[in-house]
């Protein structure tokens, strides 16, 4: 009797965050799958039942694969970049330096500033001829005149930047808080040793830092395709597309050209890419991830 | 016992809410959306006028609701109505009319022109801006912040160069060759000063627009189904535009920013400019210089496509509404606040009538480069304007980038975009 009691309370501890999860996840995904398979509804026209049409435009539009591709090296040029950089930040302001404190509060600014807004800082950092950057080249080098937003080859590399600019300070923060669960015995066993600086971080530091290197990517894996906000600033998609990620063309498809359906399409994919992403990264590190 | 001051308080607070629903019931509640694209003290003046409205007809209240640019406006518009909640009116790009009219959203204004006044009213406006405002017969749009692009100069950069500084180019052949005199290069080589800049970035489509004008050639047909984009004439259009940074050195190369382009000018980045009407009363108080506004340079003739906004009314609304809105509208169009309207911000007063009103007159004595904008509407065409309008513009937009950054030869890409566009439009013929 009590066994089900205990049973019905569980559930009922339960239900709130189970009714937010699904109306807010689970029934939303599975709407935008339902809705793959038809039409898109205009006020003079109704939704009828495609099948697989919207797939195959899918799979004939050579706009998706750029953005693809485009979100593939987005996600290969940010992610280990912004961990590596975090990783390094941390190491550093771990240590007893002057102005350690300041140094660590301008690491984390980005975090806090909204993406659009710096968005239009950067556009201005960008700006050929009269930009910040172009105009320390031209202090320097004595040339200015760089169109990064403008010129396709550069354009995501400019967009990239910007990304881990942002996300750097944010996991540095995670990356401090672990280092300094790090018993100092250990480190000091390891100098006992004979151990150099470079292999304490390989063979100590490091692994024990695995379970944070676990959320840190997961999450870095999830911004490369969240963080589109600002392309709506620097290039709305960059020239022909150059610029484009994959969560930009659903904004565009959805509530610019209000083609609900193939937006809804665009959707399973970026659902399915990143439950895959997500999966194998957990079956990835399980072998590699010590937790204490 | 303490039943009865809750009941006393229960009670007044209903008959007070009877009473102001009673009050609130006689007058008619209008919602009006409106865009601003352009900078200074536009939603101000909408506001101002507004109010003038208000205080001079009782029984009609109107809350203008500032929604952005022209994008963010369509899409709260679009996204109120299908949740049910359509605004009256609003101020919308006149090129997204057939996007409005598929999604079965608005009213045409002949409907409510009903006496003679209203007809007269209705057929006052210049043509070139009904071009976009019309279909099928019937006004779905009445102008209201309308623009076209025109051609900035830099008179000191001219006297420089060696140019008579009160004559600006007038066609494409002149553009370069005074372009090339202007190009001014620093010690190491680099060019400091370009000749032109018409900017591509964002929505490329509408500058490039004033060049297959131009070239004498129409970029989609009225119904809005059918697109044009690998003509000749316009494949010729856009390797004009090429050649400017690429054979003739005198404009910048790559995607040139939008936004920036007034504050280039400023500069001294580049001795001419295209830019909207809209950005007049910007470069009159900021220019550390003297300048001139002309109409763009010919080719085959004097062209510009008219660019801006639109009031349209929605369904939805009941009638005591549209009529108090399709008066609202007739006001607001009417020669005073249209003048006010106009002075304030740059646009062009889409009515003669108003240019006629004294205040007009008397601010285009003292600025007459007001008047250029106006006087280029005789060679002004429609906006680019189709079904799936967006959409359209996007594909387009790609491949004037394409070309422009070298991607692709502008014929090539020319002819993938109108491949791309009879894909979407043939939905609609």
């Amino acid at each position: 009797m009590t066994r089900r009691i205990e049973w019905v309370h569980a559930w009922l501890l339960l239900l709130p965050a189970l009714v937010f999860l699904f109306t807010f996840t689970h029934l939303p995904a599975i709407r935008t799958i339902i809705d793959s398979f038809f039409s898109t509804a205009r006020g003079r026209r109704k939704s009828v039942f495609v099948g697989l049409e919207n797939y195959q435009q899918l799979l004939d539009d050579p706009t998706f694969w750029k953005v693809l591709t485009n979100n593939l090296w987005f996600a290969l040029g940010t992610i280990p970049t912004s961990i590596a950089i975090a990783l390094v930040m941390a190491l550093w302001v771990n240590e007893k330096l002057a102005g350690r404190s300041f140094i660590r509060m301008a690491y984390f600014t980005p975090t806090v500033l909204p993406l659009i807004a710096v968005a239009n800082i950067w556009l201005f950092f960008y700006t050929p001829g009269f930009g910040l950057f172009d105009q320390i080249a031209t202090g320097l080098f004595g040339t200015g005149q760089h169109n990064f937003l403008g010129d396709p080859d550069t354009a995501l590399g400019a967009v990239m930047v910007v990304t881990i600019w942002k996300e750097a300070g944010f996991f540095m923060i995670f990356y401090l808080a672990a280092l300094q669960t790090i018993p100092p015995s250990l480190l000091e066993a390891a100098r006992v040793e004979g151990a150099g600086r470079w292999t304490i971080f390989r063979r100590v530091v490091f692994p024990l830092l695995m379970p944070t290197t676990l959320f840190v990517s997961v999450n870095a894996v999830i911004n490369s395709f969240r963080l589109v906000d600002h392309l709506f600033i620097l290039t709305g998609g960059g020239p022909d597309n150059a610029s484009s990620l994959l969560l930009f063309y659903i904004y565009e498809t959805a509530f610019r050209f209000w083609d609900t359906a193939y937006a809804a399409t665009l959707t399973v994919v970026l659902l399915v890419l990143l439950s895959l992403l997500a999966i194998g990264q957990f079956f990835l590190f399980d072998r590699k991830v010590h937790y204490k | 016992m303490f039943i009865t001051p809750l009941k006393r308080t229960l009670s007044a607070a209903a008959i007070a809410l009877c009473a102001s629903t009673a009050a609130s019931a006689a007058d008619v509640e209008l919602q009006f959306y409106f865009p601003v694209a352009v900078g200074g003290a536009a939603a101000d003046t909408i506001q101002a006028l507004t109010d003038e409205y208000v205080a001079n007809n009782p029984g009609v209240k109107i809350d203008a609701v500032y929604a952005g640019s022209y994008q963010d406006t369509v899409a709260k518009v679009l996204t109120a109505a299908r949740g049910g909640d359509a605004p009256q009116l609003s101020v919308i790009l006149s090129v997204d009319m057939f996007t409005l009219l598929d999604e079965d959203l608005i009213l045409p204004f002949d409907d409510y022109a009903t006496t003679a006044d209203d007809k007269a009213w209705l057929n006052s406006f210049y043509p070139s801006f009904m071009e976009n405002s019309q279909t099928g017969g019937k006004t779905y749009g009445i102008p209201f912040q309308r623009s076209t692009p025109v051609l900035y100069w830099n008179k000191e950069a001219f006297k420089e160069a060696g140019l008579d500084p009160n004559t600006p180019p007038a066609t494409w052949e002149e553009m370069v060759e005074m372009g090339k005199k202007l190009v001014k290069k620093n010690a190491s080589g680099e060019v400091e000063r370009w000749g032109v800049r018409i900017p591509s970035s964002g929505f490329p489509y509408w500058l490039f627009q004033g060049l297959t004008t131009q070239n004498d050639v129409i970029l989609a047909n009225s119904d809005g189904n059918k697109t044009n984009f690998d003509d000749p004439k316009v494949v010729e259009a856009l390797q004009y535009m090429v050649d400017l940074s690429g054979k003739h050195g005198v404009m910048a190369p790559g995607i040139i920013e939008w936004g920036s382009t007034p504050k280039a000018f400023f500069e001294g980045q580049t001795a001419m400019m295209w830019t909207t009407t809209g950005n007049l009363t910007n470069v009159r108080k900021n220019a550390p210089f003297d300048f001139g506004v002309g109409m763009l340079p010919a080719n085959k003739r004097r062209g510009a496509p008219t660019g801006g906004g639109n009031f349209y009314m929605f369904k939805g609304s009941t009638d005591a509404e549209l009529k108090a809105a399709f008066d609202f509208i007739k006001w607001i169009t009417g020669p005073e606040p249209s003048a006010k309207w106009t002075i304030a911000t740059g646009y062009v007063a889409p009515r003669p009538a108003t240019w006629e009103t004294d205040a007009m007159k008397a601010y285009t004595a003292d600025f007459p480069p007001a008047l250029v904008a106006r006087d280029q509407l005789e060679f002004a065409v429609a906006e680019l304007s189709t079904y799936e309008n967006q959409r359209i513009t996007r594909i387009f937009n790609d491949a004037l980038e394409a070309a422009i950054t070298g991607k692709k030869s502008p014929a090539e890409a020319l002819k993938e975009a109108q491949e791309k566009a009879d894909a979407v439009l043939k939905a609609y013929r």
